[in-house]
């Protein structure tokens, strides 16, 4: 059994040299031009030529992307503990949040653009809209989805709503809301790269433009590398804490 | 006569108004009237009202018709002198054994305003209840460590933390096995007997409601109605034993017959 796990835990690293092993032979063997394809040296090469402006507009994609979560955090669970502690506003408000939910968000960029300009406002914001949604629903739907058995017991003793929901409903919707996090800051990157590579002269999606369109496909590469690195990292960094603050809800697992 | 503990006057209940313009009640004519400490049990088939009648005892719901009193008092809205527990234990998961059946006392006045002063007391309080029903040692064990049986003994230890007048239980042991259920009789019993609760328990175990019950209702399908009351007058304290004497098996055929001249009708 130990075994097993250790081998669960090396498998996607193996997996991931494996693919850059396979991409570099056949890029060797194919001879393929860095203009087409680069190799995965290339794109290193390109990573350790340019680490300095890279450094710089990752820094500046990541806390972008942290500014608009952050503001996703605070909308999605306020609108998820409205939308579920009431049936009206879960009534009112589910239909026409699920319709904002399906507008692509890039449609959003050139009119936040004539609101606030080009630069780190749209890429906020961007990142904002394409990743509360999740947060908001597994709110929701952890507080809608209570036992009305428990809620009956606690209602006897006379319970207020509020009491039924931070007591129950709050700690019981928290194994959604950390795995809500964890889908929602991997949308939150790619808000902020989307607006940044529409408005915006800093940040990785501005990067992966310039790159692209002066042909340093290593380079853009290199982009597409660090975003994914910082996605990865932070979706590890949600799911540890999910395993560390819920860990009731996940036993068997471990 | 002393005034009845559990009292209700020709109640019907239709659970909105569009029902009770079409005349379709979810119960009939409900009179029952218990004296102090007793323990009745309200059996019949499934989808017979019974759950509602618990409703109506706790006051989550007011009658349509008719008047429920409690203890003496008219019952206007939930009441605090009762606990209740499920066939689901609905612990919560997140919250050790222990903390599951402190979870009454910071909702319930007046403990909920003394509960931080006074949280060791009632943690005190609580690890001697769980004694009582054989939980000692499992007091820091997380719901989903415990058996099935040793759940649903949290559960009705989280219905009688706050020392109700009245427990109110729906089919509790209808999820357990034949030998878990038995076990749980006694504990029931001997909890009753320690502290002389007034008991209302909801079933659709015969054997269950003739051996735990002074008096067992016998509740007709839907609309519900009681059709059948009958005193149980077997001696207590009762032993697993007394299910297998001839008395025990007659009464429990009486009731089976009852029920199924409703079911037939």
């Amino acid at each position: 059994m130990a075994r097993h796990k250790k081998l669960e835990t090396y498998a996607p690293w193996a997996l991931l040299v494996a693919s850059i092993l396979l991409w570099q032979l056949a890029c060797w063997a194919f001879d393929v031009s860095e203009f087409v394809f680069p190799s995965p040296l290339q794109i290193l090469g390109s990573l350790i030529e340019f680490a300095v402006p890279i450094a710089e507009h990752a820094w500046r994609t990541f806390w972008t992307t942290m500014v608009g979560f952050a503001i996703s955090i605070v909308v999605g669970v306020v609108l998820g503990f409205v939308i579920g502690s009431s049936r009206l506003a879960y009534a009112a408000m589910y239909p026409l949040m699920t319709a904002f939910n399906a507008l692509p968000k890039a449609a959003f960029v050139p009119i936040l653009v004539v609101w606030f300009g080009i630069g780190v406002g749209p890429a906020i914001l961007t990142a904002f809209l394409i990743s509360f949604f999740p947060i908001m629903v597994n709110i929701a739907t952890g507080l809608a989805t209570l036992e009305p058995e428990l809620e009956d017991v606690l209602r006897v003793l006379g319970a207020r709503r509020l009491d039924v929901l931070l007591k129950v409903g709050l700690p019981r919707s928290m194994p959604y809301f950390f795995a809500s996090l964890k889908v929602a800051i991997t949308l939150a990157f790619v808000g902020t790269t989307v607006s940044e590579m529409n408005a915006s002269n800093e940040g990785i999606g501005y990067l992966l433009i310039s790159a692209g369109s002066a042909m340093k496909m290593p380079l853009a590469f290199a982009g597409l590398v660090v975003i994914a690195a910082m996605a990865m990292a932070m979706y590890e960094l949600f799911s540890w804490i999910e395993r560390h603050t819920t860990a009731w809800a996940h036993r068997g697992q471990t | 006569m002393p005034e009845a503990f559990v009292d209700f006057n020709q109640v019907w209940l239709a659970y909105d108004d569009e029902l009770l313009e079409r005349n379709e009640f979810a119960v009939e004519d409900i009179t029952i009237s218990t004296g102090e400490g007793e323990f009745i049990a309200i059996v019949g088939p499934s989808g017979c009202g019974k759950s509602t009648f618990m409703k109506l005892a706790t006051g989550l719901k007011m009658p349509s018709r008719g008047t429920v009193r409690i203890g003496g008092q008219p019952v206007t809205g939930p009441i605090k002198i009762v606990g209740m527990a499920f066939q689901a234990p609905t612990l919560l998961p997140w919250r050790t054994t222990i903390d599951n059946v402190l979870l009454p006392l910071e909702i319930v006045e007046p403990y909920r305003s003394q509960f931080k002063k006074r949280k060791d007391e009632y943690r005190e309080r609580a690890r001697r209840l769980l004694a009582t029903v054989g939980l000692q040692g499992y007091e820091d064990k997380f719901p989903w460590q415990l058996s099935g049986g040793m759940q649903q003994r949290a559960s009705i230890c989280r219905a009688l933390i706050h020392e109700p007048r009245m427990l109110l239980l729906d089919e509790p042991f209808g999820a357990l096995d034949a030998f878990t259920r038995e076990e749980l009789w006694n504990v029931l019993r001997d909890l009753r007997a320690a502290q002389r609760f007034n008991v209302i328990l909801v079933t659709h175990d015969l054997r269950e409601a003739a051996y735990l019950a002074d008096t067992v209702y016998v509740m007709s399908k839907r609309p519900g109605r009681i059709v059948t009351r009958r005193d149980i007058d077997l001696p207590r304290p009762r032993d697993l034993e007394i299910t297998y004497t001839t008395q025990f098996t007659d009464l429990v055929h009486e009731l089976r017959s009852r029920i199924g001249e409703i079911r037939k009708s």
